[in-house]
């Protein structure tokens, strides 16, 4: 049996990841990749929870499965606004985009 | 015929109406105009006065108003003072009128002329008319205004316009007593009807004051002393004004208001007697003066004042007749004096008898009617001056006055030798300087004639010969006031006509024997009192010295208090409020400006500072959110911990 704690430390590390990833990253692409991370690491900990707090109902395996479709849709979104800039801008570093200055 | 007396001064005041609103348009019409009022009013005067014969009654309100407590009628009196008086104002304010087409006819002004004229016709005919104290005074205020604007009508003169001025003010100080006089009557009595305030019983002492007010009043009207200062200036007025208003009717307003007060005076006694002390002093006073003065018209002006101090002797005395008598009398003659005056000047140019000499020749119509006017005004039978001056001094010779009557004759005397004086240096001896006189127009010397003709025969209305027919018709309803006495008739006229003729004579030998221009010898021997009178007594230095000085004194002072205390205190807040807004300004632009612009500034500089955060690079903005996350969940654990 692995124990609690091993879920949360891989939780709290793909977070980590994600959250570098999605600090650091110039690519836009990269950076929506990264915050996919950092919900799937969301996902581990519901999962987890929803395991070790011995609770039957499967809430929190329904919560991550919400959160994954949830995660598409807005994957699809992003994708389509980092098109958007594309177009207009034809670039997608986020650092070189800062149209909502001021 | 008595209920439209009403009219009669409604005519000339239509007159006024016209000439003063469309004189400058209608020309030398608006002289017809102003004629054909008065001629309206004659003739409506003529009228009333026989209906009044006919017995038509005596007192007719013919409108009126209604005041809260007490009622002021407005109507009309007609009764024999008003008749004589109405005769007379229109017949000889018609000649004068018809007179001045001539004399004013190169005038620039001659619409307006006539307009004060006919507007002066209205308020005189109106003040006789009047049967209460309220309509007298309105009325007589009217003449005087016109006195006023016709004295000072050739206003570019400087003279005329002061001359003007003067006459308002003195009579104003008369005025001013006679309100307070009526005023006192109303208080004392309630009404102010002359008929009912006759018959009303009030406090007594209040009547008495009252008198003496009014008289106060006629004073000022009729140039009596201390108040006569005004007439001898007010011959700056055109000569017609002097004849029908500095003459023949408004300087005889007093004599007509103590006379129609006469109750009044002979009720309250020693209001009465003052009346003949007054008068008495005035005739002879003036006269004197009129025996040295050099001006044609101030000379007549003189005489005026003492004619109507005569006048007033013979109501003080008891003779309400007489004083009427001599008024209507004396209305003709004068007005006559003043026409022939004015005829003179018209045809010499000067108003010096210095200069004048030898006119008869020249002047015929003129000549002839001066020297008619001059024996009707010094007293010589059978003319009318004669006539009504004897009833005067019988008069006062009769009701106990011996000392008024010898001022009478004396004053008769004076009357008889200055009116020869003028006649003899003006019409007779020789030429005393270059002058080309030509007789003056039919319009001038048609009045004359006639007025010559009155002046003749209006005595013998009252005389024996018509068995006193004015005196009988004038007589006063409370004549038993008055203790009569039938007394020396004969010897008084013997008397008066002594006096006439040693004056004429004297006039004669002074300055017709040898044609001396002035009696040179008599002058010197008298010349501290010639000195004194020809300064007419010093009266207008010692009023410049008593009142006018300290007048324009009080004014000076009140002036720079003004200017020193009023102004500066003025001028001191108006700098205090200079400062306050000074330090108001300073403050409004420094601390209320100052709060809000420093309040503007401290956004700008903390939004200057803030909008940095603001990079619009996405990665930022979520580092931003992580720190902010750490640091909630930082404090979050030092709350735990």
């Amino acid at each position: 049996m692995i124990p609690q704690s091993h879920f949360l430390i891989l939780s709290a590390i793909l977070f980590c990841i994600g959250l570098f990833g999605a600090l650091t990253r110039r690519n836009a692409v990269g950076i929506l990749m990264s915050i996919e991370l950092i919900l799937n690491a969301a996902n581990i900990n519901f999962i987890t929870f929803n395991k070790f707090l011995g609770s039957s109902d499967g809430l929190g395996q329904v919560f991550a499965m919400l959160v994954i479709a949830i995660a598409g849709a807005s994957a699809v979104v992003g994708l389509a606004l980092i098109i958007a800039i594309y177009k207009n801008a034809k670039t997608i570093f986020a650092d070189k985009i800062n149209l909502m200055k001021w | 015929m008595v209920k439209y007396s009403y009219l009669i001064p409604l005519f000339p005041f239509a007159a006024f109406v016209i000439n003063i609103l469309f004189g400058r348009r209608i020309k030398k019409l608006s002289a017809l105009v102003a004629i054909l009022a008065s001629a309206i009013s004659f003739f409506l005067s003529l009228a009333a006065f026989i209906g009044y014969l006919g017995g038509n009654g005596s007192y007719t309100v013919v409108r009126w108003l209604d005041f809260n407590a007490a009622s002021l009628n407005f109507g009309v009196t007609i009764d024999p003072l008003t008749c004589m008086m109405l005769l007379v104002v229109s017949s000889v304010g018609t000649l004068i009128q018809v007179y001045s087409i001539g004399y004013m006819s190169h005038d620039l002004r001659f619409s307006r002329f006539f307009a004060y004229m006919a507007l002066f016709m209205c308020s005189m005919l109106g003040l006789v008319l009047a049967d209460n104290f309220i309509m007298l005074y309105i009325f007589w205020e009217g003449v005087g205004l016109c006195s006023y604007l016709l004295i000072s009508f050739w206003f570019e003169r400087a003279s005329a316009a002061k001359a003007g001025m003067k006459a308002f003010i003195t009579t104003r100080i008369g005025d001013t007593g006679l309100f307070i006089g009526i005023l006192m009557l109303f208080s004392a009595a309630g009404t102010l009807n002359f008929k009912a305030l006759e018959h009303s019983s009030g406090n007594q002492a209040l009547f008495t004051i009252a008198a003496f007010l009014i008289l106060c009043g006629a004073v000022g009207k009729s140039a009596q002393f201390p108040l006569h200062v005004w007439l001898p200036d007010a011959m700056e007025g055109p000569t017609p004004v002097s004849a029908l208003i500095h003459a023949a009717t408004m300087v005889v307003a007093g004599v007509y208001l103590v006379a129609r007060t006469f109750w009044l005076f002979a009720m309250h006694q020693p209001s009465l007697i003052w009346v003949a002390y007054i008068g008495a002093g005035t005739a002879l006073f003036a006269a004197s003066i009129a025996t040295v003065n050099n001006d044609i018209k101030r000379i007549l002006a003189y005489s005026t004042i003492s004619q109507v101090g005569l006048m007033l002797l013979g109501l003080g005395v008891g003779g309400y007749s007489a004083g009427a008598f001599h008024l209507m009398t004396h209305a003709f003659f004068k007005a006559l004096l003043f026409l022939c005056a004015g005829s003179v000047i018209h045809a010499v140019g000067t108003q010096d008898i210095q200069k004048m000499g030898g006119l008869l020749p020249k002047l015929k119509v003129t000549g002839a009617t001066f020297i008619i006017a001059g024996l009707a005004i010094a007293g010589v039978p059978p003319l009318s001056g004669f006539w009504s001056k004897d009833e005067i001094l019988s008069e006062a010779l009769n009701n106990g006055h011996p000392v008024l009557f010898a001022i009478g004759l004396m004053t008769s005397l004076l009357t008889a030798f200055y009116i020869f004086r003028l006649i003899f240096l003006v019409l007779f001896g020789k030429p005393r300087s270059e002058l080309h006189p030509h007789e003056s127009p039919a319009t001038m010397t048609i009045p004359l004639s006639i007025l010559a003709f009155f002046s003749i025969i209006a005595g013998f209305v009252g005389s024996p010969f018509m068995n006193h027919a004015f005196q009988n018709f004038m007589v006063f309803p409370q004549e038993s006031y008055i203790p009569h006495a039938a007394g020396a008739v004969h010897l008084v006229m013997a008397f008066s006509t002594l006096a006439a003729f040693s004056g004429i004579g004297l006039a004669y030998s002074f300055y017709m024997l040898n044609n001396k221009i002035l009696a040179y010898s008599v002058r010197s021997k008298f010349l501290f009192l010639y000195r004194i009178i020809y300064n007419k007594y010093y009266i207008d230095e010692i009023y410049e010295i008593l009142f006018i000085n300290p007048c324009i004194r009080l004014s000076r002072l009140s002036f720079k208090f003004d200017l020193g205390v009023i102004d500066a205190g003025v001028n001191a807040v108006a700098q205090v409020t200079v400062i306050i807004g000074k330090i108001k300004s300073w403050f409004d632009k420094y601390i209320i400006d100052g709060a809000v612009n420093g309040l503007a500034k401290t956004v700008r500089l903390s939004s200057g500072l803030l909008r940095r955060v603001q990079t619009g690079l996405v990665q930022n903005y979520l580092l931003i959110a992580f720190f902010g996350l750490l640091i909630l969940i930082i404090i979050k654990f030092i709350k735990a911990g």
